[in-house]
């Protein structure tokens, strides 16, 4: 079992029989995270590097403990610590890193491509842990591993994306990964926000939230970065809130059983009410968990060990 | 007395309504006639060397002409030099170059014009034509000094690479040049819509989250420049067309006729797409960045009804280690000097084109919008000529370029044209 590609650059560069391989062993590795001992020796004597050029908490933790699970060595490449402020380029620190022995890179960068980049330039797997305003690929992964569980399939499922589409690599895996599986996607956010154009990859487009939730089955919450804020994008984040914000009466227009998600970090009372985010809908936590299991999948998947 | 004969070769010069089989003679460095082939001159080699180069089934034309090249020195001599660049060029069957002014020092006075002007004589293998910076240190803020440049040398003024975002600088510079009579070239991009945008703006560059630049930025500053040429009667040339908008502007503001208004476009406008950047080749980001396919349409149709005067290459080479990286973080530019005669042969492949309009665009059209004399066969013109093999195909190695860029998103292309001699100033220049 492995996948496709070497590397994991992206949910566009997937097929959907790649993406329920994925969601699978996940699945399977869930399993193991709810043991007493959570570790297997799946990957003993494996190296993987967590290559952060971005501030990043969960995901890099996520993937650490992913790795470990699996007995797999990791090693945390910190940017501002590395040979990178000497100037080093991205390709040249790469080679590095494998020339260590390394056989799995996962790398998080602030510009869209870098993944791309390295892959071309490795032979170590490389794993994109979020690249500019491109990918998140395991986030949708993790998002669909959720949904799933929450709703036993995505097939077609209704699932409302709200906020920042345009910067965000985590909505923009999720799309690309629900149209795969057959879901219907609505983009729901200020136009400013919400390139119109993505129509065209057959997705609806809403400025109304209130229309945009109507019948929804998830509701994806997206985080508003607030740099974006005073930069002509929305007014403020007061207004924002007014017009994209998720509270309980919003909520109410959704399906009945409608799930809450949000990659997280929140900014409560910005894009998300603090008793929404933490009501019987949100799934929020569940989304952390099943990230690890995911990670564990995606590396796994990606070392061509067979277990 | 050094002479040389061009013989049987499909001669294309639109300067004198030729297209034929001729003879082609040089004589110290000048065109000494272009006659009916096989004509014997009375008494033959009387003294002097005599050398023949055999045209037949190639086309003979005249020198290729550049308007739009960066050389990079001074200032940026590991991407390119004045040597290495101009070398390039003739491999490319261009024997005249016009070099953009955003360099280091920003060639905005006399001394930097003079020294391009002595490298190019000094290091240089073809003609050099430096373009004057409109403002000092291309700032925007005021004007350099237009005279004292053109004396030097300079044949136009040109913001290229840092575009004059204030129109009353513009107006004043379209105003200012009438009294040498040179272009302005424009280099059209409104800054604040272009902002952070690495390649054109739409679905895939959302969906490759890379920032987009509208056609719009370009569009905008086509229609201000227009209108500031009709305000001021100034002569404008529009650099770098790339858009299908910009020459519907052009086309409406030459039917109106009001402006002298010129228009360039460089060879990957009309041969790629936006596609060419779905990989992150930084290869295939440049500014104005490659459009989608009704735009290359548009440009085709705009160099075949006339809108569009001239093919530049707008060549920007960079190196290696710059163009190998991330692409938000590499820079603009495509090394085009090399490719330019293989692409633009395409437009007469695909009928876009007769020989004789592409002879026009490349040569002659460019040499009068920059004043110069060349670009043209004329007995007592200097001895610029390009003798294209058009019947050998060959893939684009851009490893090998002469020029120092070897950034090329042509690189494996299979081209069909390509120059077997090229002639430059009397000096006969023979590859492979």
């Amino acid at each position: 079992m492995s996948l496709k590609s070497k590397d994991l650059t992206g949910i566009k560069e997937l097929d959907t029989e790649d993406i329920e391989l994925i969601l699978d062993t996940a699945a399977g590795f869930k399993d193991v995270l709810g043991r007493d001992i959570k570790k297997v020796p799946a990957l003993r004597g494996k190296t993987a590097v967590n290559l952060f050029y971005e501030p990043s908490t969960r995901t890099r933790t996520s993937f650490e403990l992913a790795a470990k699970r699996l007995s797999t060595d990791v090693v945390n490449f910190s940017v501002s610590t590395s040979s990178v402020v000497k100037g080093e380029s991205l390709r040249d620190t790469a080679l590095t890193i494998q020339a260590l022995g390394a056989a799995l890179i996962i790398v998080r960068h602030p510009c869209s491509g870098a993944p791309h980049f390295l892959a071309r330039h490795l032979e170590a797997s490389v794993i994109n842990a979020g690249d500019g305003t491109d990918e998140h690929p395991t986030q949708a992964l993790l998002d669909l591993l959720t949904m799933r569980e929450k709703r036993g399939g995505i097939k077609g499922l209704e699932v409302a994306i709200v906020g920042d589409i345009l910067h965000s690599r985590v909505a923009k895996s999720n799309i690309y990964a629900l149209l795969k599986l057959g879901a219907g996607v609505r983009l729901i956010g200020p136009p400013t926000l919400v390139p119109s154009c993505m129509e065209e990859l057959g997705v609806r487009i809403f400025s109304d939230m209130d229309a945009g939730l109507e019948d929804a089955d998830i509701i994806m919450m997206l985080r508003i970065q607030m740099e974006r804020q005073g930069k002509g994008f929305f007014p403020s984040k007061e207004e924002y809130f007014k017009n994209w914000g998720l509270t309980a009466r919003r909520l109410m227009l959704a399906r009945k059983n409608a799930v809450v998600m949000h990659p997280g970090p929140m900014n409560r009372g910005v894009e998300i009410a603090s008793d929404v985010a933490d009501g019987r809908r949100s799934a929020i936590l569940e989304q952390v968990t099943n990230g690890l299991a995911v990670r564990m999948a995606v590396l796994y998947l990606l070392s061509g060990v067979k277990w | 007395m050094v002479r040389v004969l061009i013989a049987e070769g499909r001669v294309i010069d639109p300067s004198q309504g030729i297209d034929g089989v001729r003879d082609v003679v040089i004589e110290d460095g000048k065109i000494k006639e272009v006659r009916e082939r096989g004509k014997r001159e009375g008494g033959k080699k009387a003294g002097g060397s005599r050398n023949v180069i055999a045209a037949e089934g190639m086309l003979v034309l005249p020198g290729l002409v550049d308007m739009h090249v960066h050389l990079r020195e001074p200032g940026f001599e590991y991407k390119e030099t004045i040597k290495t660049g101009t070398a390039a060029a003739l491999r490319g069957g261009i024997t005249s170059v016009c070099c953009m002014p955003n360099t280091n020092p920003v060639n905005d006075n006399s001394s930097v014009t003079e020294f391009i002007r002595k490298r190019a004589v000094q290091e240089g293998s073809c003609s050099v034509f430096p373009v004057g910076a409109i403002t000092k240190g291309q700032r925007g803020e005021e004007l350099a000094e237009f005279t004292m440049m053109y004396e030097a040398g300079c044949m136009a003024f040109s913001d290229d690479g840092r575009p004059v975002t204030d129109g009353m600088m513009m107006r004043r510079a379209l105003e200012y040049s009438k009294i040498l009579g040179a272009p302005v070239i424009s280099h059209c991009e409104d800054l604040s819509l272009s902002a952070g945008g690495v390649m054109n703006e739409g679905l895939l560059s959302v969906t490759l989250g890379l920032k987009g630049i509208p056609s719009q930025a370009e569009e905008i500053m086509v229609a201000r420049d227009i209108a500031l040429a009709e305000l001021t009667g100034g002569r404008l040339h529009i650099a770098h067309v790339s858009t299908a908008r910009s020459v519907e502007i052009i086309r409406a503001a030459k039917k109106r006729g009001i402006a002298d208004i010129t228009a360039e476009t460089c060879p990957h406008y009309f041969s790629i797409t936006e596609e060419a950047v779905r990989n992150y080749d930084t290869n295939a980001r440049v500014n104005p960045p490659l459009r989608r396919k009704r735009d290359v349409e548009a440009i085709m149709e705009g160099l075949r009804d006339g809108t569009i005067d001239a093919i530049a290459t707008d060549h920007a080479p960079h190196h290696m280690d710059e163009k190998q990286r991330e692409f938000d973080l590499a820079p603009s530019g495509i090394s085009g000097l090399e490719t330019s005669i293989g692409l633009s042969m395409r437009l007469v492949d695909d009928g876009v084109l007769s020989l004789t309009q592409l002879v026009e665009k490349m040569a002659f059209n460019p040499s009068a919008i920059a004043g110069l004399s060349k670009g043209t066969l004329k007995p007592g013109s200097d001895a610029d000529v390009t003798i294209v093999d058009t019947k050998t195909e060959y893939s684009v190695d851009a490893v090998r370029f002469v020029s120092k860029g070897k950034n090329s998103p042509f690189d494996s292309w299979v081209l069909h044209a390509r120059p077997a001699v090229t002639i430059c100033n009397g000096k006969v220049h023979r590859w492979e």
